[in-house]
């Protein structure tokens, strides 16, 4: 049975994992590929690498990581931030990426996404939708959430499925941090309106915020880093705590 | 040990030479005729499009090559609908190794099977160590029909299909081994001792 995926989100700014983490057993707490390593072991399903560094050689620096990466850890990753053309994505697949991520590039040039989906595959494209309420309407945001645009997520969404996004990252700015729970009644919607998986990001407090937002949420995947780097919920115990509940893990 | 990776124009390739790296295996991506021949194992990676791969594999004549070789061949994801007859994806004639059709996945679910399911049935020694609690990582969109004759693995989704394929010296798989996790690497490993 195909089950529910678990994934840690890494940031990582010049080679370096940002958010603090406190994880005893690592010689060296801010090193991407080790806590990577820890996080398969441990049992996470996949692993999203976000990139905030902000330099002219911010490719290569990253194409570097992403190639340590991929000699060390033997589950998928995503890589995402800052990729805007086809040679982005080339550069870092041809490294030994999975799948790549992308988000103000496809709202900038919507066209991006057809023509990285042609070349590449949907199953590698990942389009991140960052949500937030307005006024009862949610739209797009990009910038980190910081930058409405007029886009309605629903519709985009849509849109960009199909364009031809193999996965949505929906992440919501309104419950992203708060650690109350996932956006489950939009991440619900999109799942419903969409033929491809929904990875839900942003609220992770509890476990049985993941149980909800595999069920009442109908997500495919969870997405969550601090409450995994901080280890307020190892990701062995919320694994067996969802196959207590019901829901298809894997073990 | 030598193992030979065919290059042609599949993804992420590079996945695969690292995870023979891991397990201590020289691999080299080749193109070469001779230095497939004489290698020990060899591995027919895949990620893309049937009819794209097939028509680069002609060209290079490496589909007389594919089914001529005598020692381990294991076809990986693509390279498993590849070797079979007939692929749905734009309406394909594939290698033939193994007389089963490739169907794309009626769109009863989302399609593509993207994520961690696990195997069923497993009758081979490619699999020893292995049960039916051991989850695979699995990317695609279509499936190679289950023959008790070659099927020595199953996984469910919408229908039960070949999650891996085994006759005389070739075997396959559908999912990706090299992704996933210890259970990929037994697999592997299997492969190797073969």
């Amino acid at each position: 049975m195909l089950t529910k995926r678990i994934i840690p989100c890494l940031d990582v700014k010049d080679g370096r994992t940002v958010k603090g983490v406190n994880f005893i057993q690592l010689r060296d707490a801010g090193d991407p590929v080790e806590l990577g390593r820890i996080y398969a072991e441990e049992g996470a399903d996949e692993l999203v690498y976000l990139d905030i560094t902000a330099t002219v050689e911010k490719r290569k620096t990253l194409v570097e990581l992403v190639t340590r990466v991929a000699k060390t850890v033997n589950i998928p990753f995503t890589v995402g931030g800052g990729i805007s053309n086809v040679d982005d994505v080339k550069a870092l697949l041809n490294a030994g990426a999975d799948k790549i991520s992308i988000n103000s590039a496809a709202v900038k040039n919507p066209r991006a996404v057809d023509e990285m989906a042609r070349e590449f595959g949907s199953q590698c494209i990942v389009v991140a939708i960052d949500t937030k309420n307005i006024d009862g309407i949610d739209f797009v945001h990009t910038h980190g959430g910081r930058k409405p645009t007029v886009l309605q997520t629903r519709e985009w969404a849509r849109e960009v499925t199909d364009r031809g996004a193999g996965e949505i990252l929906l992440t919501s700015m309104d419950h992203d941090g708060v650690k109350n729970g996932f956006a489950n009644e939009i991440t619900a919607d999109l799942s419903a309106l969409l033929a491809i998986p929904i990875i839900a990001s942003g609220g992770a407090g509890k476990m049985e915020h993941f149980k909800e937002v595999f069920t009442a949420g109908k997500a495919d995947a969870a997405l969550a880093a601090s409450i995994f780097h901080f280890k307020e919920i190892p990701i062995p115990e919320l694994k067996k705590y969802l196959e207590r509940e019901g829901l298809s893990i894997r073990r | 040990m030598d193992v030979a990776v065919i290059k042609y124009n599949a993804g992420n390739v590079q996945s695969v030479l690292y995870a023979m790296e891991r397990l201590g295996a020289n691999a080299i991506l080749t193109d070469d005729w001779e230095t497939i021949k004489k290698s020990d194992k060899v591995i027919f990676p895949g990620q893309g499009e049937a009819s794209t791969a097939m028509k680069y594999l002609k060209e290079r004549k490496l589909d007389q090559l594919i089914i001529a070789l005598d020692q381990p061949f294991f076809g990986i994801c693509l390279g498993l609908q590849l070797l079979c007859e007939h692929s749905e994806e734009y309406d394909t004639t594939c290698l033939g190794v193994f007389p089963i059709r490739v169907k794309k996945f009626p769109p009863l679910e989302k399609v593509p099977h993207i994520g961690w399911n696990n195997l069923q049935h497993l009758k081979s020694p490619l699999l020893e160590g292995l049960n039916d609690s051991a989850y695979v990582y699995y990317v695609h969109s279509y499936y190679a029909e289950v023959d008790p004759r070659y099927t020595i693995a199953t996984t469910h989704y919408i229908n039960d299909f070949s999650a891996l394929l085994h006759r005389d010296n070739y075997y396959a798989m559908q999912a990706h081994p090299e992704k996933s996790s210890e259970v990929g690497e037994t697999i592997l490993t299997n492969f190797l001792n073969l």
